[in-house]
């Protein structure tokens, strides 16, 4: 069994109890991704599967066998940042940084999402465009928590990549 | 988490014969099981992975309606143009519930099987008729906000959390079982859940070894629903 993180081959062997976000931090030393609630309700552990943003909390690496997943670490690095990193940091989004990988994980698929036209709970219309608007933002970022309250930047820096990339 | 067997079953028949033995659970999204499971709420000997079954498809049916898989992810169903266009119902209560992190992962057999529960359900500290029958109900003098009003039972007052069901409920939809001996029967969504009574431990019609292979939607009504 192999499962593919940040381009890397890696055998998938192993207790079956072990999370994704287990084998991520603890066997791969992964440590980007954070273990907040380990519930599924913090989004800390958010990574992308296949392109699509999961809570690793609640998943099983036995259960990726050929999946191609996505850590904070894949997305971009100190050198070479990607373009939500750098707004993150621009617009001082965070306080103790512990949810922000989570944070850019989630916004990174939200922003596929929104250029997929999916709807969410604040869509006014099903079928249609989606605009890119706070509401639409604050809505799709819900299932990240942020205990410092440091939403108004990291709505912000979300905000501004939004404008940039779907308008 | 207790030690358990973990097994990928590769056909249905053979999901279903895995899922008939005693203490054995069936994953699919795995965002109501695992959690339970960490919890030591849920303590399977043998989890059976049904996801190399596929049954992710959502198809039209010969009569106009729509047909969605068991694994189908809840995203998936909500997203797609058919269930937006013709049951919006369905994708606004989808929507309106969990995360974009959980709805990417629960499916639609998940879902609908998700536990009834409470929080002295979720708290193995506390007695719970449903998690360990016989032992009591914390809930019921105790903290009872937010419990059941209707279909409670001297023994459970838990209500069901899930709202994909209740839309599907307002749509006529159907729920197809397939059992260990390769036969199907169909079950109406608004049947297919039990109240408490007797048997709270028993959160819906499931026999041992049963697995949902799909949902099933009437051709659409029309008009505006929501």
């Amino acid at each position: 069994m192999a499962i593919t993180i940040n381009g890397q081959e890696h055998d998938l062997s192993g207790d079956p109890r072990t999370t994704l976000l287990d084998y991520l931090r603890d066997d791969l030393r992964l440590t980007g991704t954070k273990k907040g609630c380990d519930h599924g309700q913090c989004g800390a552990c958010t990574v992308l599967v296949n392109g699509m943003r999961i809570n690793s909390c609640l998943t099983l690496a036995v259960m990726h066998d050929g999946d191609s997943i996505t850590t904070i670490e894949g997305l971009g690095s100190l050198g070479s940042p990607s373009t939500l990193q750098k707004a993150f940091v621009e617009h001082d989004g965070y306080q103790c940084g512990f949810c922000t990988p989570g944070q850019i994980c989630s916004a990174t698929a939200m922003m596929a999402e929104i250029r997929a036209g999916w709807p969410s709970d604040a869509s006014e219309e099903l079928e249609g465009p989606i605009g890119a608007t706070s509401e639409e933002i604050r809505e799709r970022m819900s299932g990240n928590l942020c205990r410092c309250g440091a939403y108004a930047n990291i709505l912000a820096a979300i905000g501004e990549v939004a404008e940039e990339e779907l308008s | 988490m207790r030690p358990f067997e973990y097994t990928r079953a590769d056909r249905l028949e053979h999901a279903a014969q895995l899922s008939e033995a005693q203490e054995a659970m069936a994953i699919a999204g795995g965002t109501n099981l695992l959690d339970l499971m960490k919890l030591q709420v849920e303590t399977p000997a043998n989890l059976v992975d049904i996801n190399p079954l596929g049954m992710g498809r959502i198809e039209d049916t010969d009569d106009s309606g729509l047909r969605i898989g068991a694994l189908a992810t809840n995203t998936a169903t909500a997203v797609h143009q058919r269930v937006r266009a013709d049951y919006p119902v369905l994708s606004r209560a989808i929507l309106a519930g969990a995360t974009q992190q959980l709805r990417n992962k629960a499916t639609t057999g998940g879902n609908l099987c998700q536990r009834t529960r409470c929080y002295y359900f979720t708290n193995i500290d506390h007695p719970c008729n449903k998690r360990e029958p016989g032992s009591g109900c914390g809930a019921i003098d105790g903290i009872a906000r937010l419990h059941a009003v209707l279909g409670t039972s001297p023994q459970c007052i838990a209500t069901y959390p899930g709202d994909m069901a209740v839309a599907m409920a307002a749509l006529d939809a159907k729920v197809e079982i397939a059992n260990a001996e390769g036969a199907s029967r169909t079950v109406p969504v608004r049947e297919f859940h039990r109240l408490p009574g007797d048997t709270p431990w028993r959160d819906n019609v499931l026999e041992d070894g049963e697995i949902i292979t799909a949902v099933t939607l009437p051709a659409p009504v029309g008009g505006t629903q929501i």
